[in-house]
């Protein structure tokens, strides 16, 4: 179960071992994660701005940069999101040059998922598989379901037993086997481990899980090409396992090496929840380690405790001058709502999260106003609206009638005089 | 005293493909003595330079990582199952959430 390719192999991030193409995501010599390899001399010159530019308007236009077998026809347009300059957060924050990487409107399920599936899953076609799974209890759950549903593959998703209703729902549409394990997501994700070594299935984040991170560059490469092929000073990017941060660094020094841009420093800064900050935490007391945690927090999109790219997200953020942050459950909802009103953006609480950390970075001076600055939004605002359950009061109807009208308005706009004269500190 | 020790297919291959088998370590650091001498090449593939388990392997005791359990301190307990996995992102999620916000489980996945 493995294929030839002379452009890119899976390798030991330790000790440099070499293992071509298979689905194998750790060192058999000393356990530390692979990662995929390029031979970017053979990449040069083919790889252009030019080429790029012919390419589709999805993240199959950096094709050559991703780890996609021969023969392999890409079929789902995903990726290639907007990239909003983001005015109306800036002045609120005091960024006077902000964007935001827009993924929750990302193809076919609204999440950066549907990049790093979409690469997954290339690869369990070239290796065989025909059944496909993961472990999630969300985001990575709806794209595996779609994304096998398109190809045809069969697909087995496991859960923890205690998902909502809605989520379960999420994921059956399209056909997936869902299995209800009586046990928390860390049970579940330590299953997979255990079904992947023991059943002939392709887990997009056990067995799959190189050619799985390696679409995260696409988020990269989007940012440099939607600026004009440039780079950003500064990229603020939600933290779970560690890996994306990673990769989008990756991306902006694969095209610094092949020149398409021009080489520059960016600083990395990471996002967290105070309630889950294994890696903030590691970055703000100069650890070379993580101490695990147990996460507590509304942000389930980024609660892993003990993230295995962890270590060496710290290190890069460190290493480029960056700096790391985590928020409260409450500024995380704050957060969500920030984005909504100020750029009409509709985020998960994993953007909250994002966002709420960049308001503090720019608060706390760490990043100056004038630099430009990234803001990685991955998910969907759709996909946790209990995140905000009970913040909005439910209006009373009003009879429609103009008159009933123009008296709710006048008693709506005396309430919101009221309201501001109190947050002025003064009284009526 | 008896534990049982579980070990992934990748490390099976040090234990001539044995996957599971009985112990009487009384703790973490006994079981990779134990290592020494009845699997040598597994103890020489699970431990970096200082003897100690590599930060790649995650240890399992009845289902709890060994490091909120006291890690080397701690005292395994007849009938305990202990389970060494290679570590991959992916994680911990397992706590309920704090209870003063009216929100229950978001969406899980990862950056």
């Amino acid at each position: 179960m493995e294929y030839s390719c002379n452009l890119y192999e899976l390798r030991c991030n330790e000790c440099g071992k070499s293992f071509g193409n298979r689905p194998l995501s750790a060192c058999d010599e000393c356990l530390a994660p692979l990662e995929v390899q390029y031979d970017l001399e053979q990449i040069r010159g083919k790889f252009t701005r030019e080429s790029v530019a012919a390419g589709p308007a999805n993240i199959w236009r950096y094709k050559a940069l991703l780890p996609i077998p021969e023969g392999f026809q890409p079929d789902l347009p995903v990726g290639f999101t907007p990239l909003v300059r983001a005015r109306g957060l800036g002045k609120r924050i005091g960024a006077n040059n902000l964007y935001v990487k827009n993924d929750s409107v990302c193809f076919p399920t609204l999440s950066f998922k549907d990049r790093v599936v979409s690469v997954a899953l290339a690869n369990a076609q070239a290796f065989g598989f025909t059944t496909v799974g993961c472990s999630s209890t969300g985001n990575l759950a709806n794209s595996v379901a779609a994304q096998s549903a398109r190809l045809g593959l069969k697909a087995c998703i496991l859960v923890p037993a205690d998902l909502e209703a809605a989520k379960i729902l999420n994921t059956q549409v399209y056909g997936a086997q869902l299995v209800r394990i009586d046990g928390n997501y860390d049970h579940v994700n330590r299953l997979c481990t255990q079904i992947a070594d023991e059943y002939s299935w392709g887990f997009v984040n056990v067995n799959l899980r190189p050619y799985y991170a390696e679409g995260s560059k696409t988020v990269g490469y989007e940012i440099a090409e939607q600026l004009g092929w440039k780079l950003p000073d500064n990229v603020v990017c939600p933290m779970a396992g560690g890996s994306l941060i990673r990769k989008i660094k990756k991306a902006f020094g694969e095209l610094i090496a092949l020149g398409l841009v021009e080489p520059k420093k960016v600083r990395f800064f990471g996002a967290q929840a105070t309630g889950c900050s294994p890696i903030s935490t590691a970055v703000k007391q100069g650890w070379d380690y993580i101490e695990p945690q147990k996460p507590n927090t509304i942000a389930r999109s980024l609660a892993i405790g003990n993230p295995a790219d962890g270590p060496a997200a710290a290190k890069m953020i460190r290493e480029t001058g960056g700096w790391a942050e985590d928020v409260s459950d409450v500024e995380i909802v704050a957060g969500i709502q920030e984005l909504a009103e100020t750029e009409g953006i509709f985020t998960e609480t994993a953007g909250g999260v994002t966002t709420a950390v960049t308001a503090r970075l720019y608060a706390h001076g760490r990043i100056s106003p004038d630099e430009t600055t990234v803001v990685c939004i991955t998910g969907n605002g759709l996909k946790t609206t209990d995140a905000l359950e009970g913040r909005f009061e439910e209006s009373v109807p009003v009879k429609p009638k103009l008159a009933a009208f123009d008296a709710y308005i006048k008693a709506f706009d005396g309430n919101l005089d009221s309201l501001e004269l109190e947050l002025a500190g003064g009284a009526r | 005293m008896s534990i049982k020790v579980t070990l992934p297919t990748a490390l099976a291959r040090h234990t001539d493909g044995l996957k599971t088998f009985e112990s009487d370590a009384a703790n973490l650091p006994g079981l990779l003595t134990e290592f020494d001498t009845k699997f040598p090449a597994l103890s020489a593939n699970v431990k970096d330079e200082s003897g100690r388990l590599r930060k790649f392997i995650n240890v399992y005791v009845n289902d709890e990582d060994i490091r909120f359990l006291g890690g080397d301190a701690h005292a395994f307990e007849d009938g305990d199952e202990v389970m060494l996995i290679p570590s991959i992102a992916g994680g911990n999620c397992g706590q309920r959430r704090w209870l003063t916000l009216p929100y229950d489980e978001s969406i899980m996945g990862g950056c």
